[in-house]
């Protein structure tokens, strides 16, 4: 992998929690890098610090040291403020538990992002509407979340990750909270995105299944970088 | 509608019954507070309505006690005064004593001409000036009793003993909606003529002077001469301007004003609470909500914004439905304490009280959880869905 076409390089990343007076390590040293238009799986038992890697490539966590770079800039560094803005600019976030607001319809939560933007009311759902014709949801748009299956809820929160275009997208145990055949169409969706759009996936996981779609598995074990898999040949 | 009005509307009436009823709340809170606060007005309504163009001439010793007619002439003659009348307080009983309204025995003429505000046609006024028998009442008091030009009033003596029967001979509209529209007045001659007859010793007795002003930026210095001139007589006079005379009677219940004021104020005290403690659960529930928002880009601000915006548009809503209840529930307190409060009207100042303490509720309910919730870790946010 070429160093200099890095989407993120992670250098010496160490992640610690504070309870009760004592210092707990979760992350210890982490070097990493993901290249633009990989799909890469985050596996590893509970506990094993998976999550907080996933949140501190989101930009979502503060590392306790180390360096995240995104495009070559360091997020780690980032202000509460700029922090945000990268996040709206470059991230797209898909939830176990979907986390769509039940007050909004499926075209108004893939809207929500936008509002961060300059376009149009018009503009937004445009892009909205698009967005949702990408998971195949367009005759979904007014429903609620509540009126939507788990499947479908994911979708609309996919379409809400694709919808400002980010260079990366996160998820975190996509398929966590459905069962099978929907988690394929899920996973199928991601796989769709990655290949076809070279959307930039970085995805948490416990299921070996839905790790396999994607072509980058790395394996984490009490907080450290057990060496890569590359699922590329393996799959061909 | 702009996107955000939409959220926050939605957000607000997400749960139904909780809102509904912190509705109810703020809407008793409120138009409680604007009743309360209508009251205290009407209290004070005398104070408000009098002239800056009047004086009162009292007894220095005590109301209770009488002064000479004999002064009139004095005070006519005092530097800066325009005129001169008197009255006596009547406190007649007309038919049960639950019918109260003040009455008082007044010289006609020169009492009507210092008060302009009772708008009275010219000929009832022609016509009471000439039947001593005669009386002139307020459009309120004439609509409480369906008193009509004509109409006999009898009215049963207290201070001054007997059945007293006055024909009604002029009703007055207050030029103003603070105008006293409670009052009958009749002839002083009438009852000084009785006096005569029946208590020569109680006769010529004068309660109070009205003493009309020109300049009342020289209402002291007027008053100063007056009393200078019965100084060191057996009745030597108080001199006040109306406006101190009335509320001369308002401080005698002012520890009652004050505690129904302070009751008005907890109210909207109580209230804050209730709706602090109905933003802090709303906040608390959408915890992974906010975490999520930040996560997706959305800063601190837009986070307190969601909560602010919700928080004054309940109470917003509320303030406008207690203000609009105000109105029907202090006409209603009107018509049921009659003639005791002589104006009773919900001010502007009332309203736009309610209105800002409503504001006042919204933002106070919203500020800790807004500022908790702005500052939540998204992590920790997040975590609260699984």
């Amino acid at each position: 992998m070429s160093e200099s076409q890095a989407l993120i390089r992670i250098e010496g990343l160490s992640k610690a929690y504070q309870r009760g007076g004592q210092q707990i390590p979760v992350l210890l040293d982490i070097q990493l890098q993901v290249q633009a238009g990989e799909f890469v799986a985050l596996m590893g038992p509970s506990g094993s610090g998976k999550s907080t890697l996933l949140n501190l490539i989101a930009g979502i966590d503060q590392p306790s040291s180390g360096r995240i770079l995104f495009k070559g800039v360091d997020i780690a560094t980032l202000g509460e403020g700029a922090l945000a803005d990268w996040r709206a600019a470059n991230v797209g976030f898909i939830f176990q538990f979907y986390n769509l607001m039940p007050v909004l319809t499926a075209l108004e939560n893939v809207e929500l992002p936008l509002l961060l933007t300059d376009l149009s009311a018009r503009q937004r759902r445009q892009h909205a509407e698009a967005a949702l014709q990408m998971v195949r949801l367009e005759d979904r748009m007014d429903h609620y979340p509540n009126e939507l299956s788990g499947g479908q809820q994911q979708r609309v929160a996919i379409a809400r990750a694709l919808v400002s275009d980010p260079s990366l997208i996160v998820a975190d145990e996509p398929t966590g909270d459905l069962d099978r055949v929907t988690g394929q169409e899920v996973l199928d969706l991601l796989e769709d995105l990655n290949r076809n759009l070279g959307k930039t996936i970085v995805m948490v996981t416990h299921d070996p299944k839905a790790a396999a779609r994607a072509r980058r598995l790395i394996h984490l074990e009490k907080g450290v970088l057990v060496p890569d898999e590359d699922l590329e040949g393996s799959k061909a | 509608m702009p996107f955000l009005f939409k959220l926050l509307l939605k957000n607000a009436f997400r749960h139904k019954l909780r809102t509904a009823l912190t509705l109810v709340g703020l809407v008793v809170a409120l138009s409680a507070f604007g009743l309360l606060r209508t009251i205290v007005d009407a209290w004070y309504a005398g104070v408000e309505a009098s002239s800056s163009t009047r004086l009162v001439s009292r007894s220095a010793i005590s109301l209770t006690f009488p002064l000479p007619l004999s002064y009139v002439q004095r005070l006519k003659g005092v530097e800066g005064v325009s005129g001169v009348s008197w009255a006596n307080w009547f406190g007649g009983i007309y038919i049960t004593e639950r019918n109260f309204f003040p009455q008082f025995a007044v010289e006609p003429a020169s009492y009507l001409a210092l008060y302009p505000e009772y708008k009275l046609k010219d000929e009832e006024r022609l016509a009471f000036i000439r039947d001593r028998q005669g009386c002139v009442v307020g459009r309120k008091l004439a609509d409480k009793f369906g008193w009509k030009i004509g109409d006999q009033i009898p009215l049963r003596g207290t201070i001054y003993p007997g059945t007293w029967t006055f024909t009604v001979r002029g009703i007055w509209d207050g030029a103003e909606a603070k105008t006293d529209e409670s009052q009958l007045l009749f002839h002083w001659g009438l009852l000084n003529e009785s006096l005569r007859k029946r208590a020569a010793k109680r006769a010529d007795a004068v309660g109070v002077y009205i003493v009309g002003i020109n300049e009342p930026q020289n209402a002291a210095a007027i008053s100063q001469r007056i009393d200078a001139q019965f100084k060191n007589s057996l009745a030597e006079t108080l001199t006040e301007t109306e406006s101190a005379f009335q509320l001369s009677f308002v401080s005698m219940s002012e520890a009652i004003l004050v505690a129904v004021q302070a009751v008005s104020y907890i109210i909207v005290i109580i209230i804050m609470a209730v709706m602090a403690n109905t933003m802090t659960m709303t906040a608390r529930e959408r915890l992974a909500e906010y975490a999520t928002l930040k996560a997706l880009g959305f800063g601190p601000g837009f986070v307190a914004r969601l909560l602010f915006g919700e928080s004054l548009m309940i109470a917003l809503v509320g303030g406008a439905l207690g203000l609009a209840l105000t109105l029907p529930i202090a006409g209603a307190f009107a018509a049921a304490a009659g003639t005791l409060f002589p104006v009773f009207q919900v001010s502007e100042l009332t309203m736009a009280l309610q209105m800002l303490a409503a504001l006042v509720v919204g933002s106070v309910a919203a500020a800790w959880p807004a500022w908790k919730m702005s500052r939540i870790d998204i992590v920790q946010g997040l975590r609260h869905v699984a």
